[in-house]
């Protein structure tokens, strides 16, 4: 196995697998740290620079960073960092002066960008400050796409929403609301210099079996039936309501409805709760709301009686598992009618571009799928460009945010004529965080504590009003418990092989055993013969270069580090450091302005 | 030393058959030098005690005067130990072991508390075979004292000065095998391979066992022209004897006797697997060994492993007919049978 190569800006960066899993690498440590010395203004703008909306994301974000927390390894629960990135947003101080300014003037680039969701706003808010033009073209009569059509009121309070989308319009971006793009074709021929579409997943998939035409007043589109009930088209439901469907959406329609008078609501999943598409934490919510989660029922027909829902017919599923939780053989054990008054649908969306003519150039894949380069976003069209939900099917807002980022250097450099495909690569800033003898630039220690719980509003009082959030935010006594459980895992362990003599120091002290001494051997052996093999394929291991007195290789296994720096403390010479790592990830300001990591 | 304890982190660890980690063998955080020996050794010592699953109130640590002597500390919390005064721990360790036999007693000394102060200490311990592993962390300087040669530095290293020692050394592995070891090895801090066996079978070894470890003075002897800094220690290690400890309830695999491959069974449990790197060299050998020590080495190898092992000496328990049953464990009545008792026994000497 060959020396590791730390120079490279994605290993370090994958060391901290919070940000690599964030797809908008936002740089958690760094802003939880600031969240630790008070610096909640500071923090927020961290945030802001990678994900555009942390007010909204520290309550809504799909959270990819926390499974990938490495305290999620090291103990049982991953460090809140979404409750954190809230923390930021609540204790802020006024931040207008501190974001980029509307220019005084522009650059005479025009930009037309379809539905005003997050994937255009980050457009916008990207291009805007550089002098680009941007008119956001948006249906409804309020911007926000699904975050204010789809998410309730009780998870995401509107004024958190208008705040942070506010801060983009002050940036000088027109949006033009009630305003329906019916023809790509009409809008290409209205000369923008580049379209950037971010129209999302609009579509949601209807349940087509016996009973659906005769019932059809009381069965509803889940996302239809949230839009409506969030711009209060729709105002109350029945009693008893069935929602089929066991994703995020479901979850927002069974506590919506308990909301707007039902008692009495079931979620119907087709398969064990393994297979639940709701994130871990959505489930437990709905679930502390009352809301009954019934497993292996597969919808039969929709049953009537005198013209009018009365229940649903389900096929009760049985299902044979592998040793590797696959679904090998399934089975109908019998069936059941369930009593409902309403169903509401939550089986997922689709694309739909009913706008966009089949002759304007853009090519779509059979599922109905614009065809988009991954990276540049750009679609069979030159100076077209897609992202969110429109670009490659539904995945959630912070995934919209990084395809908003990535389309306006797209959109940046086919402006200025420079090829979309070179983009400014990603970069590493190294420094040594060492302070003095056994002193750091952060705190190094380790705090056992356990996840903090986010307090609720009492449960009476909360489905009183559809509009009162849930959660209430974390305490200060929770925010510094919660702070000190993030492992820094930025701060690097940086080895300089010529300085070390072999002395054991770091192995002997080192709290979770990730170091050894060894021959140097290929990969797949050598971490077996580390002190405690390194078993999980997907952390690296971090091979030095040849030891001078034995010629063997020190190796850290980088999956339960601490990030304690006690085997840079315990080094006689400083072969071990901690350092810095600050990541360099490009934004179309650091194009424009031609400014890469140093 | 650290700014902290180590985190007491186990998610990740096996546990042994009494179900405790190798955490549960830790000590407190050690206040030695950064990059100390001491703390290899100490570390050697935890995991040796984890894979035997000896229960840490099992073991006795004794220990005198200096930076070595800091180490039981470190090792084992949940032990019995005394810090007793500079180079007086063997007699302190004689009485311990009298009164109760049971406990596995490590001495933990260094080269200025055993072949200085307590030279006289240290060889009459080994005469009466006291069943102990004794531990010598030798760095060949006084290191609390700001490092001052001390009675094993060689003749020719040079202090961190520069000034060359003229003294001659004194070598405790030579010293033990004339006053009569039946156990006597060395390792170095540096290869837990072969120290973490070497402290298992002398914990295994009924009698007085040494294992002399040489443990670099990383702030006073760890320069260019030291005979006992790391770097010297691995450009000349000369590992004599391969050694391998298996439990008594692991199966032994292998030839017994291929390669040079030699079996034996420990008094205490546990069976030695030892294998010669000069094939000539045997470690069941005294005068051999004696006679390998004292020539001096024409490319300067520092001979390493087990050197000397005879098992079939009786220890000092048995050479004082002493009770098999710990004091603590016999009843007040006999142990104080009273004043008539007491009357009588001294009528036997009026």
């Amino acid at each position: 196995m060959k020396p590791t190569d730390v120079k490279d800006p994605d290993y370090f960066h994958k060391v901290v697998d919070c940000q690599w899993a964030c797809p908008a690498h936002t740089p958690v440590p760094e802003y939880i740290r600031l969240i630790a010395q008070g610096k909640f203004t500071e923090a927020y703008l961290v945030n802001r620079r990678s994900n555009v909306f942390p007010g909204i994301l520290g309550r809504v974000c799909d959270r990819p960073c926390e499974p990938a927390c490495r305290r999620g390894r090291v103990e049982e629960e991953p460090v809140a960092i979404c409750r954190l990135k809230r923390v930021a947003a609540d204790h802020r101080d006024e931040v207008s002066h501190l974001l980029p300014q509307k220019p005084e003037t522009t650059n005479g680039k025009k930009i037309a960008l379809v539905g005003a969701g997050p994937a255009s706003l980050t457009v916008a808010n990207d291009l805007a400050p550089l002098g680009y033009e941007c008119t956001v073209f948006e249906a409804m009569h309020r911007p926000g796409g699904l975050m204010i059509s789809n998410i309730p009121a009780f998870r995401l309070p509107e004024e958190v929403l208008d705040e942070e989308i506010g801060y983009i319009e002050n940036m000088g971006v027109e949006i033009k609301l009630n305003h329906r793009v019916e023809s790509l074709k009409s809008l290409l021929d209205e000369g923008y210099d580049a379209v950037f579409i971010g129209s999302g997943a609009p579509k949601g998939k209807d349940l087509k079996i016996e009973g659906r035409d005769e019932a059809a007043a009381n069965i509803h589109i889940g996302i239809e039936w949230l839009e409506n009930v969030a711009f209060e088209h729709t105002k109350a439901i029945g009693k008893k309501v069935l929602i089929i469907g066991v994703g995020n959406t479901a979850m927002d329609c069974c506590r919506t409805s308990l909301r707007l008078g039902a008692d009495d609501v079931k979620v119907m999943a087709r398969k064990p709760r393994e297979f639940f598409k709701a994130s871990p934490w959505e489930l437990e919510d709905a679930e502390d709301e009352n809301v009954e989660i019934l497993v292996n029922h597969s919808p039969k027909r929709f049953v009537i009686e005198n013209g009018k829902l009365t229940g649903m017919e389900f096929e009760l599923m049985e299902y044979q598992l592998d040793e590797n939780g696959r679904i090998t053989d399934t089975k109908i054990a019998g069936s059941k009618i369930i009593p409902c008054d309403d169903v509401i649908l939550a089986i997922g969306q689709e694309n739909a571009f009913p706008w966009i003519e089949r002759d304007a150039g853009i090519e779509f894949d059979k599922w109905g799928v614009p065809i988009v380069d991954e990276t540049t976003h750009e679609s069979t069209v030159k100076g077209v460009f897609f992202g969110g939900d429109s670009a490659f099917g539904p995945k959630n807002i912070i995934w919209a945010v990084e395809h908003g980022h990535q389309a306006a250097i797209s959109i940046h450099k086919h402006c200025q004529g420079e090829n979309v495909a070179e983009r400014m690569p990603r970069g590493l800033n190294l420094t040594s965080a060492k302070m003095g003898v056994n002193e750091w630039m952060y705190s190094n220690s380790f705090d056992a504590s356990d996840r903090r719980e986010m307090p609720l509003v009492e449960l009476k009082q909360r489905l009183a009003d559809r509009r009162k959030e849930v959660e209430v935010g974390f305490t200060d006594e929770q925010i510094i418990t919660e702070v000190q459980r993030c492992l820094n895992c930025d701060v690097q362990t940086v080895f300089d092989a010529p300085l070390c003599k072999e002395c054991d120091a770091c192995l002997d002290i080192c709290p979770v055993d990730c170091l050894s001494i060894v021959p140097v051997a290929e990969e797949a052996d050598l971490r077996q013969t580390l002190r405690v093999p390194a078993n999980n394929a997907e952390q690296a291991v971090y091979v030095s270069e040849p030891l001078k007195d034995t010629g063997r290789v020190m190796v850290k296994d980088e999956d339960l580090c601490l990030h304690c720096g006690l085997c840079a403390e315990r080094c006689p010479t400083s072969a071990w450091d901690m350092q810095d790592a600050d990541i360099f990830i490009p934004h179309a300001i650091e194009e424009a302005e031609g400014v890469a990591a140093e | 030393m650290t700014s902290m304890p180590k985190p007491k982190i186990s998610k990740h660890l096996p546990t042994n058959k009494l179900g405790l980690t190798i955490r549960h063998y830790e000590g407190v955080m050690s206040t030695l030098c950064a990059g100390c020996g001491h703390d290899s050794v100490t570390a050697a010592l935890v995991q040796a005690f984890w894979e035997l699953d000896l229960a840490p109130e099992s073991a006795a640590k004794v220990s005198g005067i200096g930076c070595s002597s800091k180490t039981t500390a470190y090792f084992m919390g949940q032990s019995h130990g005394i810090n007793t005064v500079h180079g007086r721990m063997p007699s302190v360790a004689t009485g311990a072991n009298a009164v109760n036999g049971d406990l596995h007693y490590i001495g933990i000394s260094g080269d200025g508390d055993s072949l200085s102060i307590g030279f006289g200490q240290f060889a009459h311990a080994i005469r009466r075979n006291l069943n102990m592993l004794y531990m010598i962390e030798n760095n060949g300087v006084y290191g609390l004292t700001k490092g001052q040669f001390s009675a094993s530095a060689d003749i020719g290293t040079k202090s961190k000065k520069g000034i060359a020692n003229e003294q001659t050394p004194i070598d405790p592995c030579i010293q033990a095998l004339t006053l009569g070891a039946g156990f006597v090895a060395r390792g170095f801090s540096g290869d837990k391979s072969q120290l973490v066996p070497l402290i298992k079978a002398g914990l295994m070894h009924k009698g007085f066992a040494l294992i002399d470890v040489i443990s670099p003075c990383v702030t006073f002897n760890d320069h260019a022209g030291s005979t006992k800094s790391y770097a010297h220690t691995y450009k000349y290690y000369h590992p004599l004897v391969h050694t391998d400890f298996v439990a008594q309830a692991d199966e032994i695999t292998g030839a017994p006797d291929a390669d040079g491959l030699l079996s034996v069974t420990l008094h205490d449990g546990g069976v030695l697997r030892l294998r010669q790197t000069e094939s000539d060299y045997d470690p069941r050998d005294r005068a051999q060994a004696i006679e390998t020590l004292m020539t001096p080495s024409d490319t300067g190898e520092i001979r390493t492993g087990l050197l000397y092992l005879n098992e079939d000496m009786g220890d000092m328990h048995a050479a004082n007919s002493l009770p098999a049953t710990p004091l603590n464990a016999i009843s007040q009545d006999v142990l104080c049978p009273g004043s008539e008792a007491l009357a009588k026994l001294q009528a036997r000497y009026r």
